[in-house]
Parts: structure tokens; C-alpha cells; sequence
């Protein structure tokens, strides 16, 4: 954090001001108390290894057919069971884990780094800048935006690079939003005008003092974000316009158990099982982040 | 009041025309012309074919055609891929099924989420409200495309109460509607409970309570006026979520509406087909968030004199 006021609470009984407890260790205090926050935590902690070393871990090659164990139910040696191409479930839901996780980092970052430039030049700036760039916003708020990304994949192909800039080009609306907001509350404080007063550049002011203070509304809004893009990404993949075959996302190895599911249940329980429990983490990490981080936002 | 009526309805021609626009280049963006097979075509033919789609002409004689055939004949062109069908013949065709999927959808979610929300308000911080809360997050996080498939497997084929696929009558409507409606559902519980607890404290409630009205006559010409205004805000952007998730549901029960020919034209890389249905379903879109402006106009006197 620079200038703004690191909150120095801890005083002693004294009233003498013993050392500050910072934002970041003040929101780590609240969150511990959070127990589902805190084991929401640990799930992504442990999906997010799963993931990484899903080459090491996984027993057999993601595309590996082998016809004679089409379907097996599961059991010691394919722990989640087979497809119906015989292929071992659990090395797949790994792999896929993979894929959605990745779709979901890279994407959110694509979104974070429209966002904030576009939200902090535009409060920065205000005026006629930010009529005009926050009026554009407004106009893409109002388009189904799912369909567009649709429409980016039918047209530029479907690969994935394509899905991780279309579903980032979508996501950063409300970014952009939030970060202007903070901007305009802060821009007027002293330390900005000191940083005025001092002869620094508006990039310098934008990059070096208004953005590292605006982080904590930025955390969470893209720890809400990445469930959300996960989601999205899985939604495509199960109509057949996201991750192509053989490669696998939860969402595309949900749409094989749909379709599977009266002859292979395990092949829809186990991806939606595991794409739920990732989501519902995510979305409760968020959840819990939002109430450490910014206290004022809890509502109820 | 009526110039912001007027405001909107100029906002909303805009944000039309943008939309057209882009879908337009778009279009002409794509890679490969609409007519690249495998086997190349023969000249001739290719001369004819360009002829009959007007795509000879120059680019903004083709863009003000595709402009004034919108806005003038409500023509969303024809489809590449069925040289004998239209964008308009798509629409007809799958409009009923998906207006009748999200209507139901809307109803399950507004039956569910209002009572949820508002048994969660009325007894806060009990175990009622633990309840319905903890079925909101449940419905905010478990996606269509995992329900759909869990409930055709439990309620369609070992409980055989439902069918699985289909919309040949009501009870084909209900898995649909549920799968549809679930987040919503979710979601407007959670919204009713917010605007319902904020209600309670504002003096109008107190005033009424002092003034002796009975506590249903407080909560039901009162509190919920109040509470359900973010519930009516949110009713605009739903119908886009709406629309969207019908692409997944109508697949999952294989229901013929818009959201499988649009899904199919994507497939099949018919770019006119999946560009118009952008454009119907923009518009059909923004013609809701007008509709729920007014309606918010209706519900909270306070918004008229703004």
C-alpha cells in the first residue's frame, strides 16, 4: 500500500499506538474466523495442485482409448471409471480441471487488465472521458454478451486462445466500473494532490497511487469473477463451442455425461460433482473476502 | 417523465443500430467466404451465388441494404447454409417454444425465490433463514448444464415421474422450467430477503405498525411494495440470462426453440442465422428492460419524480 492511510488499529490501553495492523493483516484476521471461507480455501488450494501436476498424477494419457474397458463403473483400478470410449474418467476430470482452471485464471487477468485501465483512465480523467468511455460500457451492459463470445468462436474459430480473449473481452464491464468508482473517491484526496504537487505524470499518479489503492475492491471482484468465467467457459463447452474434443473441460466431460448418463451415471456424476464443489468454493472464498476486505459491504 | 421515457427509447435505437453494425462487419470479418466447400466452386456458379445474396455489390451498398431491410421489413436475411429458409423462418419457428420455456422458468423462480425470500426476511437470523439462504447459494452455484442432466437422471429415469425430452405438455414443462429457473429462483430469494430487511427499518414501516394495521396488512400493502423493488430491477437483465440459458436447457430436454437453431447455425458456421438471432435477441432484450423501467415506474412513486 502507499500513502492511504494504512488503518492503524491495535492501540493499546494506554492509547499509545502500538505497531499497525495493516489492511491486508486485518482482512486475513477476519477471514480465519470465516471457517467456510477458510475450507473453501483449502479445496481451491488442493484442486489448484490437482491441476497443476495433473500430468504427474494422472494414471493414464487423457486420450488414451482402450476398448477393453469401455463403461466400467468405478473401482480400483479407474477410480472414477471409464468413459464410453474407455478412457479413464479420473485422468480426464483432472485434465479438465486443468483446462477450466487455466480458461478461468487467463481470462479473468484478460479482463482485469481492460478493466482497470479503462475504469482508472476514465475516472482519472473525468469530464468528457469518462462520458464517453463510461457510455460505451453502458452500451455493451445491454448486449447479451454470451452470444457475442458465441459468435467470436463461430467466426474466428474455435481454439482456445480465441476463448480466453472472448470470454475476458466480456467480463471487464463491471471491472472498469468498480475501479472508476474508487478512482473518483480517491482522486480528490491530498495525498494525489501532493503527488500533483510534486509535478508527477498521470501515469505515474494512475499506476504508482491510485491503483494499489483501489486493490481491495479489485481482489474481490476478480476472485467473484473467476467462478463466474468457469462457469461461462463450461457452458460453452457443454453446448460444443468451447474446449474441442479430445481435449476436455468440466464442461465439455459434463456434456458426455449428460448424454452417457443412463448408461454411465459416473460419467455425469463425477465432472458436475467436481465442477460444483469447485464453484460453490470459489464463490464462498469471494463471499468471505468481500466481508474481510471491505466490511462496509456486508449486508444482512 | 416522459422526456426519460424518451431518453431510454433513443438509448434503446442506438444501442439497435450498434448492434446491427457490428454484426454486420463482423460478418464480412469471417474468414473464408459462406460458399468455401471442400470442392471449390465453379466460377460461374460462385458469380451467381454472389449475385443472388447481393455480396457483388460494394460494401456500403450491401451494409444499407442489410440496415433498411431490419429496420424496414423487420428481414433478417436469408440462411447460407438453406439456401430455402430465412433468418425470419428460424425465429418463427422456434420463438414459441422458447417464449413458453422462459415464461414457466420465470414463474417457478418468482413462486420459489418471493416465498423463500420473504419466509427468510419475516423470520431473520432463524433457522428458516439458514435454510432458504443456504438453498440460494446451492441454486447460485450449481450451473443449468449439471441440474438438468441430475434431474432427468433422478426424476426421469429411475423415478420415471417426468419425462426427459420433449414439449408436448405440462408435463414435459416442469424438469425444463425447474432447470431453468432454479438460479433465478436463487437469486431472487436473496434479493427479496436484502430489500425486505431494509424495509423494516425505515420509518414508513413504523409508521405504519404505530398506526395500528394489523402485521399482515404491514407486510403485504407495505414492506413488500418496498422489499421487491430490487426484485423488479433485476427482472430486466434476467431475461437475458433467460434467453441464454435456454441454449443449454433446450438442449438438454431437446425442446426446438431458438437456443438449438442458434446453437446450430454456430455449429454449422451460418453466420446470417446466429447474427440475426443476435439481433432478435438483443432487441427482444432491450424491449424487457424498457418494459421493467415502466413497471418500475408503476411500483415506487418515489422514481416518478426523478
Amino acid at each position: 500500500m502507499s500513502e492511504a492511510s494504512a488503518p492503524a488499529f491495535g492501540k493499546s490501553e494506554k492509547g499509545v499506538l502500538e505497531k499497525g495492523v495493516s489492511l491486508w493483516e486485518d482482512a486475513w484476521i477476519r477471514l480465519k474466523k470465516n471457517r467456510m471461507a477458510l475450507f473453501s480455501l483449502g479445496l481451491i488450494a488442493l484442486f489448484f495442485l490437482l491441476a497443476l501436476f495433473a500430468g504427474v498424477l494422472a494414471p493414464y494419457p487423457f486420450d488414451a482409448t482402450d476398448y477393453t474397458v469401455i463403461g466400467q463403473a468405478p473401482g480400483l483400478h479407474h477410480l472414477f471409471g471409464t468413459d464410453d470410449l474407455g478412457r479413464d474418467l479420473f485422468t480426464r476430470v483432472l485434465y479438465g480441471l486443468r483446462i477450466s482452471m487455466s480458461v478461468g485464471l487467463v481470462a479473468t487477468a484478460v479482463s482485469l487488465v481492460i478493466g482497470v485501465l479503462w475504469g482508472s483512465i476514465a475516472g482519472y480523467f473525468g469530464g468528457a472521458v469518462d462520458y464517453a468511455m463510461m457510455r460505451f460500457v453502458d452500451i455493451l451492459y445491454s448486449l447479451p454478451y454470451m452470444f457475442f463470445v458465441i459468435i467470436l468462436m463461430t467466426i474466428f474459430g474455435r481454439n482456445i486462445i480465441i476463448l480466453f480473449l472472448a470470454l475476458g473481452a466480456v467480463q471487464w464491464l463491471t471491472m472498469s466500473r468498480i475501479v472508476r468508482g474508487q478512482i473518483l473517491s480517491l482522486k480528490h484526496k491530498e495525498f494525489i494532490e501532493a503527488a500533483h504537487a510534486i509535478g508527477l505524470k498521470p501515469r505515474a499518479i494512475i499506476w504508482r497511487h491510485l491503483i494499489p489503492n483501489t486493490m481491495g475492491p479489485i481482489i474481490v471482484y476478480v476472485t467473484l469473477t473467476i467462478p463466474r468465467i468457469i462457469l461461462e467457459e463450461a457452458f460453452l463447452s457443454f453446448l460444443g463451442l468451447g474446449v474441442q474434443p479430445p481435449m476436455a473441460s468440466l464442461g465439455s466431460l459434463n456434456a458426455d455425461g449428460a448424454a452417457a448418463m443412463d448408461i454411465y451415471p459416473w460419467m455425469l456424476i463425477f465432472p458436475s460433482a467436481i465442477l460444483a464443489l469447485l464453484l460453490f468454493a470459489l464463490n464462498y472464498l469471494g463471499d468471505g473476502l468481500r466481508d474481510a476486505l471491505d466490511p462496509r459491504m456486508r449486508k444482512g | 417523465m416522459l422526456r426519460f421515457l424518451l431518453q431510454r427509447l433513443v438509448g434503446v435505437l442506438l444501442v439497435l443500430w450498434v448492434i446491427i453494425t457490428l454484426s454486420f462487419f463482423l460478418m464480412r470479418c469471417a474468414p473464408g467466404g459462406p460458399f468455401d466447400l471442400e470442392k471449390p466452386l465453379q466460377p460461374d456458379i460462385r458469380i451467381n451465388i454472389e449475385k443472388k445474396y447481393h455480396l457483388n455489390e460494394p460494401l456500403p451498398a450491401q451494409y444499407f441494404r442489410y440496415v433498411t431491410d431490419i429496420i424496414l421489413h423487420g428481414d433478417l436475411g436469408p440462411s447460407y447454409r438453406y439456401s430455402d429458409r430465412s433468418v425470419n423462418d428460424f425465429i418463427r419457428e422456434g420463438l414459441p417454444y422458447t417464449m413458453q420455456l422462459g415464461f414457466f422458468a420465470l414463474m417457478v423462480a418468482l413462486t420459489i425465490g418471493l416465498s423463500m425470500g420473504l419466509a427468510a426476511a419475516l423470520r431473520h437470523n432463524t433457522r428458516w433463514d439458514y435454510l432458504a439462504m443456504a438453498f440460494a447459494i446451492l441454486g447460485v452455484s450449481i450451473p443449468d448444464f449439471v441440474l438438468g442432466p441430475l434431474l432427468q437422471l433422478l426424476f426421469g429415469i429411475h423415478l420415471k415421474w417426468f419425462p426427459i425430452a420433449g414439449w408436448e405438455g405440462f408435463r414435459y414443462f416442469i424438469l425444463p422450467s425447474v432447470t431453468l429457473g432454479s438460479y433465478y429462483a436463487a437469486s431472487i430469494a436473496r434479493l427479496t430477503r436484502g430489500g425486505m430487511l431494509e424495509v423494516t427499518l425505515q420509518d414508513y414501516i413504523r409508521t405504519a405498525r404505530a398506526k395500528g394495521l394489523s402485521e399482515p396488512v404491514v407486510v403485504l400493502r407495505h414492506m413488500i411494495r418496498g422489499g421487491i423493488i430490487p426484485v423488479i430491477t433485476y427482472l430486466g437483465p434476467a431475461t437475458a440470462f433467460l434467453l441464454s440459458g435456454s441454449l443449454v436447457v433446450e438442449k438438454i430436454f431437446q425442446i426446438p426453440g431458438l437456443g438449438r437453431h442458434f446453437v446450430n447455425s454456430a455449429l454449422n458456421r451460418d453466420y446470417t442465422v446466429a447474427l440475426g438471432m443476435v439481433i432478435f435477441f438483443s432487441a427482444l432484450i432491450l424491449v424487457f428492460n424498457l418494459a421493467v423501467d415502466l413497471l418500475y415506474l408503476v411500483v415506487d412513486p418515489r422514481m416518478r419524480k426523478k
